[in-house]
């Protein structure tokens, strides 16, 4: 019998250490990225936020002081609409496509509308709303920007909801029907109680998503130095603000951005952690 | 859902005779009808959905038929874009799309991978979930955010350092000539880069994970050392699902708005060097959208976001194809 040659390990073992290098290199690459714009924005940002930030309106250009108030009402107002038109529509929709769909031909198409809806640009959401709302009014409007930002929330709440419901054993559905309990209280009572972090995660993570969209609501609601006054007109929001301040000229505007920048990162980040802490503390 | 006693109307043939006293019938006829009700509720709401995103083609089309009346096919083909005369095409907005995106793509696709292999294969359970949370976050950071960085840090960043370097080393091809503005298309597509890194490693990570432990413990039996296995077995098992989820960074990328506008310049042209300023069609898009007046000017940028429209269309329907068959094929089994 003739020895075995033995393969020379030297090549492999340098190609493998070269690859361990490069994906730990990257995933410092992406970390080092998230942490160099939090600092941006922590550093920048908390030199303009003070209590006037909070509670006063904005100045005009060369004037110093004055603060966002109507920005982060407006912000506050476009989610909130937003929120309370597409969080029930979205759960509704989600249950069907969780319960009843009976994985057919029609909701198949559904869930992968839900899919391509989540991938459109948020600014084409935006053109249809202006589209819709806007051109027939003849000016923009806080609707216009809410509705561009629930239709960007409805395909996430939709699809987290039927995910979360399908989780929720159907053995708990089944006792709750043998005790005559009908299907909407099953589903209400039982299974969406079952389900109930899931949902609260969907919600938090379809808020945070709008919440931080500049794109959709620069051509709907627009931007105002006003106090908010109604849905039916322009609506100052701090991202459009963010926008419109950045590429001024003046320093204490862009100042100003760098401290809204700062307030809706910090937003967004909380909500998003807390959502994954939710559901983290139900798998535990 | 399983065809099960759940859905009486699918016909479990399951139909005990009861005798109901009049009460108890009349509480079952109600039951049943706020559960019919229920059902159809339910079911209006599924079809929004769908409705919404077919609304939006054929709001897209109809608005934009002024312009491509006007310019006919010309649109597709001229680089004018002057709304004084009113002459618009769309070739350099679909152009720097496209260019930023590639960029985009050759830098994040490399490194989404590499992540998602880092996390599964080699970091200890512990960072890889600290980790993978933190690159997480990097999708939840709002576009303009990455703008205002873009503009005030990272732009600044590659005026000084980056351009000149490539300046100087690669200054022989055309792409690498020009002043260093740290605006301009090589900036935006590095951005955009960053921003779809978290969404191409994310379903990476899944698809790296859903590869059967049998398949891969039996490679690094033979002996095979990590990178073997990654580039032998686990990205052949999973190469379906890794297209689909580079197809899902790629829309992303085609239909990023506020990081680009605020970093890519915004000049009409085309131009040979990457350090050139461009636009996209977003970014023309969020630039000019609420200046707009004129009908022509508007159904022509809105002929723009059609275009967005159907490219993102494609790209979402091949990755959610790709994915679909991925998840489908593995979930019945090895």
């Amino acid at each position: 019998m003739t020895p075995m040659k033995r393969r020379p390990q030297t090549g492999r073992r340098a190609m493998n250490l070269l690859v361990t290098i490069w994906a730990a290199g990257s995933a410092l690459i992406g970390i080092a990225i998230l942490f160099w714009i939090i600092f941006v924005v922590v550093t920048r940002g908390l030199g303009a936020v003070n209590l006037a930030f909070f509670t006063q309106l904005p100045t005009p250009p060369g004037v110093p002081g004055g603060g966002l108030i109507n920005a982060i009402a407006g912000t506050l107002v476009l989610t909130l609409a937003a929120t309370l038109v597409a969080v029930p529509l979205g759960l509704l929709a989600g249950v069907y496509l969780a319960e009843f769909s009976e994985d057919s031909k029609l909701a198949d198409f559904s869930r992968f509308s839900a899919n391509v809806l989540m991938g459109m640009p948020s600014i084409i959401v935006g053109v249809f709303a202006y589209t819709l709302i806007v051109i027939p009014l003849g000016k923009f409007s806080g609707y216009a920007g809410a509705l561009a930002l629930g239709i960007l929330m409805l395909p996430v709440v939709t699809r987290t909801t039927e995910d979360m419901l399908r989780l929720v054993p159907n053995t708990l559905r089944e006792s709750a029907l043998a005790l005559g309990a009908p299907r909407w209280r099953v589903t209400l009572a039982i299974v969406f109680r079952a389900a109930k972090s899931g949902l609260i995660t969907g919600v938090l993570l379809a808020v945070a998503r709008v919440s931080g969209e500049t794109a959709p609501l620069l051509f709907t609601a627009l931007n105002s130095p006003y106090w908010f006054h109604s849905l039916g007109e322009p609506t100052a929001n701090l991202t459009v603000t963010i926008f419109n301040y950045a590429m001024s000229p003046y320093p204490d505007w862009q100042q100003k951005a760098w401290g809204a920048s700062l307030l809706i990162t910090a937003g967004i980040l909380v909500i998003t952690l807390l959502a994954r802490f939710t559901l983290r503390e139900k798998k535990s | 859902m399983k065809k099960s006693i759940l859905n009486p109307e699918s016909g479990g043939g399951f139909n005990p005779p009861l005798r109901l006293v009049p009460s108890a019938e009349r509480q079952r006829r109600v039951s049943a009808r706020g559960d019919t009700a229920f059902r159809w509720l339910t079911f209006a709401c599924s079809l929004l959905v769908p409705l919404v995103m077919l609304a939006i083609g054929v709001d897209l089309i109809t608005s934009s038929l002024p312009a491509l009346k006007k310019f006919g096919l010309g649109f597709f083909f001229s680089e004018d874009w002057n709304p004084v005369t009113e002459s618009f095409g769309a070739v350099s907005s679909i152009f720097g799309t496209l260019v930023s995106t590639c960029i985009a793509m050759v830098i994040a696709v490399p490194l989404s991978l590499a992540i998602a292999l880092f996390l599964v294969e080699l970091a200890p359970p512990r960072i890889s979930r600290t980790v993978g949370t933190m690159i997480e976050l990097l999708a939840a950071i709002p576009s303009i955010i990455y703008g205002m960085w873009g503009l005030f840090v990272f732009a600044p960043f590659m005026a000084t350092y980056v351009q000149p370097f490539l300046g100087k080393s690669l200054g022989f091809l055309p792409l690498f000539q020009g002043p260093p503005l740290g605006i301009g298309i090589l900036t935006a597509g590095i951005i955009l880069a960053f921003m779809v890194l978290p969404f191409i490693s994310a379903i990476a990570r899944d698809v790296f994970q859903l590869v059967p432990g049998v398949v891969k413990e039996s490679a690094f039996g033979m002996g095979a050392t990590t990178w073997e296995v990654t580039y032998k077995v686990t990205i052949p098992y999973g190469l379906v699902g890794i297209i689909g989820a580079v197809f899902l960074g790629l829309g992303r990328a085609l239909g990023e708005t506020m990081a680009v506008t605020f970093v890519i310049g915004n000049a009409h042209r085309i131009a040979a060097s990457l350090f050139a300023p461009g636009n996209t069609i977003a970014s023309t898009l969020a630039n000019e959208f609420s200046e707009a007046t004129e009908p022509l000017y508007i159904s022509s940028l809105v002929a723009l976001g059609l275009v967005l429209y159907l490219i993102t269309y494609l790209v979402q329907v091949v990755s959610q194809m790709l994915l679909r068959r991925m998840y489908r094929a593995w979930s019945v089994g090895l």
